[in-house]
């Protein structure tokens, strides 16, 4: 099933030509931009020394930091008049990077989400339960139109409450739920404790995490459904960058969208055709915010075979992380975020130590940090104090819950060349 | 007249872990100072070593050299009758002048029963326990 079989089968030459039109329109955008117009003038390039889609080489790398360092609106390349959505996402310190959309640009998002979700099957027969966070994460409203579009019928039950998200499931007959792996194996958990099959249920979509190939086999055999990766982030419209088709076997990326490489995130080099490193897309159709070359951080590579579903080349399923990002329950969440809350409370000192664990399939971070002098009245009630209004602090700023556990001084580990600070113990899903 | 009888308690902050008990008795031994009374409160992970010891000021600072996060707290020790009911009559009294105990820790020894209390309003309560025939005890180094 195709949404849009033109574009979703289009000849390799014909891609070329269209990716070439777009990058040179894309960069034209660009130069709206205060950052790029410097960019380009370090670098020494100009939009018109781009004339084949390898000079793209030549074009400088755009970094998240740059994004957070525009906030809230530096990047866009319109009038905010002509923006129609904001969403955020969270940044590597207190400032969240911020992403805007034109009337255009949701349409695209929604078009690539209704590619996907056609793909595997799905339309206007389906119920589809959206179990993600709907807000500024653009896992909600970017699955809920594109879904809409399609003529699914759409139920945007968001996160939380478990029993009534079964009960809905049940009750409404759902088909097709979009949720994080780790959400989906929790439901799993609790449909088993009370007793429910979910009979109905015949595909899941999973996204904002990185997930295993034992993970889809467990979801599957718990949930009995068919288990779909969904790749995006923020920068990209949100989800709906790379989707798995029937076959599942690698992610097929919109290249009429997106032009991907990969490169050696050390020296930025592009790898050889099928060699795994960081994936830097550049996309093609974005009004708002343009980007050019940028960094996702996520290892991946591309697969060379044809899919016999007869779209365009693949990406392998998201290996992990190049940086030192952290994605709890769908959240991002980096070191430096948290050292920043530390830094500007003064009852504890700037060592820490980050321990993060699956609890009953849900992931929980814990946090160490060490007390000072100014920190300790002696009174144990004034430790609990401080204990909750670091938590408060960080969930303020981080948007998730973490449990700060107050440890002596000097207890924690020193590091003298790169900071080892995160412990991950939750192994791959 | 209440001074004499404020005890400086030292509280020493302790993640709640094997060993740190000795660590801290240790550097305690170390500097030959005496603990007569200690208890240790302890909440989500960590707790607060909370000790009378003869000399409180070289405790701090030993202590504090060690790395220790260490403060003192002012308490009062009044004297029980070491006998049943002893706790009692003290309580009462406490109650009785509407003062609230945050929290004590008792000890009997040689020179009969000692309850360790850190309350509000303590020179309020030293003067009051004093009027009621109270006896209290006084800091080492007024001894």
């Amino acid at each position: 099933m195709f949404w849009n079989r033109v574009m979703e089968t289009i000849r390799p030459e014909e891609l070329a030509d269209l990716q070439l039109k777009r990058l040179k329109w894309t960069l034209r955008q660009a130069q709206e931009v205060g950052l790029y117009q410097r960019k380009f003038r370090e670098a020494g390039v100009s939009p018109d020394d781009i004339r084949t889609l390898d000079d793209v080489e030549k074009l400088p790398f755009t970094y998240k930091s740059e994004l957070r360092a525009g906030y809230p609106f530096g990047l866009f390349a319109v009038p905010l008049r002509e923006i129609v959505r904001i969403h955020t996402t969270s940044g590597t310190t207190g400032k969240p990077t911020v992403v805007g959309y034109t009337c255009n640009d949701l349409e695209n998002w929604s078009e690539l989400i209704a590619r996907n979700m056609t793909m595997i099957g799905l339309g206007e027969d389906d119920i589809f339960q959206n179990a993600v966070n709907y807000g500024l994460f653009t896992g909600g409203l970017g699955f809920h139109y594109g879904a809409e579009k399609i003529g699914m019928t759409v139920i945007p039950s968001a996160t939380g409450n478990t029993r009534r998200q079964i009960e809905m499931i049940e009750d409404f007959g759902v088909t097709a739920i979009h949720c994080t792996p780790s959400y989906a194996l929790h439901l799993a958990e609790v449909a088993e404790s009370m007793g429910k099959t979910l009979d109905t249920l015949q595909t899941g979509i999973f996204g904002a995490e990185a997930w295993s190939e034992n993970m889809r086999v467990e979801l599957e055999r718990r949930l009995d459904l068919k288990a779909y990766d969904s790749y995006g982030l923020s920068e990209m419209y949100g989800p709906g960058v790379a989707f798995e088709c029937l076959e599942r076997s690698g992610l097929h990326l919109w290249h009429d969208f997106y032009l991907a490489e990969i490169i050696d995130s050390e020296t930025g080099e592009r790898l050889a055709p099928g060699e795994r490193g960081e994936l830097v897309i550049t996309p093609l159709t974005k009004e708002a915010l343009p980007l050019i070359r940028y960094r996702t951080g996520d290892v991946t590579r591309l697969i060379d075979n044809e899919c016999a579903c007869g779209r365009g080349q693949k990406i392998e399923k998201i290996t992990g992380r190049c940086d030192d990002m952290l994605v709890i329950r769908g959240i991002n969440v980096f070191p430096s975020q948290i050292e920043h809350v530390l830094r500007s409370l003064p009852e504890v000192g700037e060592q820490f130590m980050v321990y993060v664990d699956r609890v009953k399939h849900l992931d929980e971070m814990a946090i160490e940090v060490e007390m000072t002098r100014a920190g300790f009245s002696g009174e144990l009630k004034d430790l609990a104090r401080i204990q909750k209004m670091i938590a408060g602090e960080l969930q303020s700023a981080l948007g998730i819950r973490t449990s700060v556990k107050l440890v002596e001084p000097g207890s924690l580990p020193r590091f003298e060349g790169k900071a080892k600070r995160v412990v991950d113990r939750r192994g791959v899903l | 007249m209440e001074k004499p009888y404020i005890i400086k308690q030292i509280s020493i902050f302790s993640e709640n872990r094997p060993g740190r008990l000795a660590a801290i008795a240790g550097a305690l031994r170390d500097a030959e100072i005496n603990i007569f009374a200690f208890s240790i409160a302890e909440a989500n992970g960590f707790g607060v070593v909370r000790a009378l010891v003869d000399r409180p000021e070289d405790a701090h600072r030993r202590l504090t050299d060690l790395g220790f996060r260490v403060s003192f707290t002012e308490v009062i020790g009044i004297r029980m009758r070491d006998e049943p009911g002893g706790l009692s009559e003290i309580a009462s009294v406490l109650g009785d002048l509407g003062v609230n105990i945050e929290y004590a820790y008792a000890y009997s020894g040689r020179d009969g029963a000692i309850l360790i209390v850190r309350v509000d309003r303590i020179e309020d309560a030293i003067r009051q326990i004093l009027d009621r025939g109270g006896e209290l005890l006084k800091t080492p180094s007024s001894r």
